[in-house]
């Protein structure tokens, strides 16, 4: 059994090449990097801290497919790359500053004050454990790279829920956010701890049409509705 | 760069801290060897102690009794009685604890506890609180540096202040410096020098504590290091206590239950080893529950059994070993948390050593600890006035220098990894749950020949940027360092006292009712022991250090 590592170094010329290492069965892919990196290559990088699926920083993607290195058993011929739409630094290490700057363009924290009676709200959104694979796999992110993504707007539903004073995290998300997904939920398929940011999305613009704002796409469509040519 | 405090770490302690310091009007840099959120306090799941009025001395008894005779009642009684206070304040962070029925806050017993006083946030309750801590971070606009390794503290030599500390910065390769009037140590414990055999994330290598005891600093107590007894026998991860708290049962390879599962974790864990000893395996036992109680009850632990071990909680048998996962030694620190024997250098969280713990932690009480210490760390830092801080120093340059001969002069004919490996198998099998005279004397040996070897192992990558395998070789060398810690404070507590056990002292011995502690005189370990009465006044700390 062999799996393939699309390594990258930018320093090298090519840049990146495709290189096969063998399985050791019954391990995580993780425990496989580790395994490779001590055993036959010292040279491989990856990142993984906790082995168990919380600290979020071990995801990769796998056929084309983000996954937790730490939460899952390679198959034979199972390509590994990194995350998409980050920054590549070095093998499977990415930047992740850029799509965590989003949490703060989305100001995702607690403003106001508390309402504890609403923790149960958010069981499953304060899940997120920041690993980036709903990001990686938001197609929205081809076509406008400032898109806040999946899991700030995730965190920021959180938060609006916990909170009675919404109207700075309401207002941040307006631009590139929120009316810019396009719901095709392939952020709620990639996301390991089962949150659904898509359903957030869509109940972050139903509160935000509660604070006055509209859709812009329908906005546009009703300024432009005499020229449909419905007749 | 400069900054007004350094924090370095940033798990619960390091956060708690930094958001304290920001909200005094200090400007606070957090420096941090991964990503923010990676750190080790994200995988607490059974939850944070705090104690109401009712409840406080009780809390504070059972903090003493598990402390076993060195816990000191000062800081004990601090952090009990600030424990409400640190939960409200979470909860006014938005940390969502779970509530029961009547839409109060939910809590259950931890063992040890006589009463119930543990709440949580299902069982993601390290995760929850770590993430809000970050948020509320990004809020405030702290600074964050990320894939910043601490090398060492910048020390003036004849004042002992603090003033800053060198980093490796792995996006770069470079060695650069942060400046700082004063500085918050709070980068976790050692359970990573058992490699292979701990339930902490990679990387729990005890850097803190090895770089305070190079600037001349105090640990203690790092023989104490308690050993989860249910971990997954093949990937150590942790299956929680409450496995064993809602029924399951702990068999030997003949069937046998051979303890009462639910006995404090380090009778547990002596059981086990002893059983292991004999060649027999342990299996937790859940199989009577049902898969329905358990994907209700132990929905994690189900889910990590089916990945690391390929079997079913519902029908199979979970073969299990106890393994390191809390360490309760560090850095020794003054009732203000400030490092013995340095000026304006704060530690706080695991990596301490604040005699809340003792001999052994209760459950619980370590996401106290990080949140109400770091809160007070963060405060004691900020009200520190630095005596002077504009001073030439050297450490910059000795540290490029180091990062330089790594590449240059050390030799990599030893393969470091293998040793790293080999060291946490014999340190787990001679210093773990079961210790005695010649075994500890026998990895002291194989240790000290591995620091002799250190110049002969270094590393294959010679990248600059992200050159993971010149951090594993660093860290590596740090493990060296405390792992010495352990064996000699293993070696001379000729007793048995909490996590720490011999089997030829299996009694508590009264004489040493008092702190191991471990300081450098001309790169030589020196170590001690020392009354609790002794350490809190630190004068005579201080006036040791003339030795
Ligand atoms: C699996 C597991 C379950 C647990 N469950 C519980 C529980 O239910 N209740 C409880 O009270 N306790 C529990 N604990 C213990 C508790 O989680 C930890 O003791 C606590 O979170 C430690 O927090 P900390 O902030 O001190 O350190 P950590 O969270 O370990 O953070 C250390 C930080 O320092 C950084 N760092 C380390 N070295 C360097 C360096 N050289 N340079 C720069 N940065 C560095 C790390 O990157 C990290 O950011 C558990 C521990 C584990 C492993
Ligand atoms: S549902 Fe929206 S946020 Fe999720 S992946 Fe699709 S476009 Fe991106
Ligand atoms: S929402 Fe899910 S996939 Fe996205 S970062 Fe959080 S845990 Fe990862």
């Amino acid at each position: 059994m062999n799996i393939i590592i699309k390594r990258f170094d930018k320093y090298k010329e090519p840049n990146s090449i495709d290189m096969s290492y063998p399985v050791f069965e019954g391990l995580t892919l993780l425990e496989n990097f580790l395994k490779i990196k001590t055993t036959i290559d010292p040279t491989l990088v990856f990142s993984g801290v906790c082995r168990s699926g919380v600290c979020g920083s071990c995801s990769v993607m796998v056929n084309g497919k983000a996954k937790l290195a730490c939460s899952y058993k390679p198959k034979n011929g199972d390509y590994i790359e990194p995350l998409g739409y980050h920054e590549v630094q070095r093998d499977l290490i990415v930047d992740k500053n850029k799509a965590h700057y989003t949490l703060k363009t989305s100001h995702s924290w607690l403003n106001g004050e508390a309402k504890v009676e609403n923790s149960p709200k958010v069981t499953v959104q304060s899940d997120c454990i920041l690993c980036d694979s709903c990001y990686s796999a938001c197609p929205v992110l081809v076509v406008n790279g400032d898109f806040l993504g999946p899991f700030a707007l995730t965190k920021v539903y959180r938060y609006t829920l916990q909170s009675n004073d919404n109207k700075t995290s309401i207002d941040a998300i307006q631009k590139n956010g929120i009316w810019d997904c396009t719901l095709c939920g392939e952020c709620t398929i990639a996301c390991p701890q089962g949150i659904d940011p898509k359903m957030d999305i869509m109940n972050l613009r139903s509160k935000s049409v509660q604070s006055g704002y509209n859709d812009p796409n329908f906005t546009n469509m009703d300024f432009g509705f005499g020229g449909f040519g419905f007749d | 760069m400069t900054t007004d405090i350094l924090i370095i770490g940033s798990g619960g302690a390091g956060l708690s801290a930094a958001i304290k310091a920001k909200e005094l009007g200090c400007d606070v840099v957090v420096a941090t060897k991964t990503l923010p959120t990676n750190a080790n306090t994200c995988m607490a799941q059974g939850g944070f102690n705090a104690s109401n009025s009712d409840d406080v001395q009780t809390h504070i008894d059972d903090t003493l009794k598990s402390s076993r005779g060195i816990g000191s009642p000062v800081m004990i009684k601090t952090m009990c009685e600030k424990s409400n206070d640190a939960l409200d304040w979470l909860l006014a962070l938005g940390v969502p604890f779970s509530l029961d029925d009547n839409g109060k806050l939910a809590n259950r017993f931890m063992g040890g506890s006589t009463n119930k006083r543990t709440y949580y946030a299902e069982d993601y309750t390290g995760l929850k609180i770590l993430q809000t801590l970050y948020d509320t971070c990004l809020k405030n606009s702290i600074t964050f540096k990320e894939n910043y390794y601490l090398l060492n503290l910048i020390i003036d030599e004849d004042s002992k202040e603090v003033s800053g500390a060198t980093f490796l910065d792995i996006s770069s390769g470079e060695v650069r410096e942060i400046r700082a009037k004063s500085v918050i140590i709070a980068t976790g414990g050692y359970s990573g020098v058992y490699n292979g055999f701990t339930t902490n994330g990679f990387g729990s290598t005890g850097d803190g504590i090895a770089a305070v005891i190079r600037a001349g600093g105090i640990a203690s107590d790092l023989e104490f290091v308690q050993f989860h007894p249910t971990a997954l026998k093949k990937s150590s991860i942790l299956i929680s206590e409450a496995a064993r708290g809602e029924g399951g049962y702990l068999v030997n390879s003949d069937g046998v239950r051979f303890i009462d599962e639910l006995l404090p974790r380090d009778e547990v864990s002596r059981a086990i080893s002893k059983e292991l000893s004999q060649k027999k395996e342990v299996f937790l036992d859940v199989r009577h529950l049902g898969s329905e109680k358990l994907s209700h009850l132990l929905p994690q632990e189900l889910k990590l059994c089916k990945i690391h071990e390929g079997l079913d909680m519902a029908c199979d048998l979970i073969p299990i070993k106890s393994v390191a996962h809390y360490t309760m030694g560090g850095i020794e620190v003054d009732q203000k948390l400030q490092a013995s024997r340095l000026k304006g250098c704060f530690a706080v969280g695991e990596c301490s050593n604040a005699h809340i713990h003792g001999a052994n932690r209760l459950g619980g009480n370590s996401l106290l600890e990080i949140i109400s210490m770091g809160l007070i760390a963060g405060e004691n830092a900020s009200n520190y006035t630095p005596k002077k801080i504009e001073k030439e120093n050297n450490q910059l340059l000795k540290d490029k220098a180091f990062i330089n001969a790594i590449y240059s002069t050390f030799t990599n004919q030893i393969n470091f990894y293998e040793k790293r490996e080999f060291l946490g198998k014999i340190l787990y099998h001679n210093a773990g749950v079961i210790r005695n005279d010649t075994g500890l004397k026998g990895v002291l040996s194989a240790l000290r020949q591995m620091q002799k070897e250190f110049t002969f192992m270094g590393i294959s990558d010679k990248s600059k940027e992200f050159n993971t395998n010149l951090v594993d070789f660093i860290e590596f060398g740090n493990a060296l360092e405390v792992t010495e810690m352990i064996l000699v404070g293993a070696l001379h507590r000729c007793e048995s006292r909490g996590a720490h056990y011999r089997e030829d002292f299996p009694q508590t011995n009264d004489t040493f009712k008092s702190h191991s502690i471990f300081y450098k005189v001309d790169g030589v370990l020196c170590a001690e022991f020392l009354k609790e009465s002794d350490c809190s006044t630190t004068a005579s700390l201080h006036k040791k250090s003339v030795k």
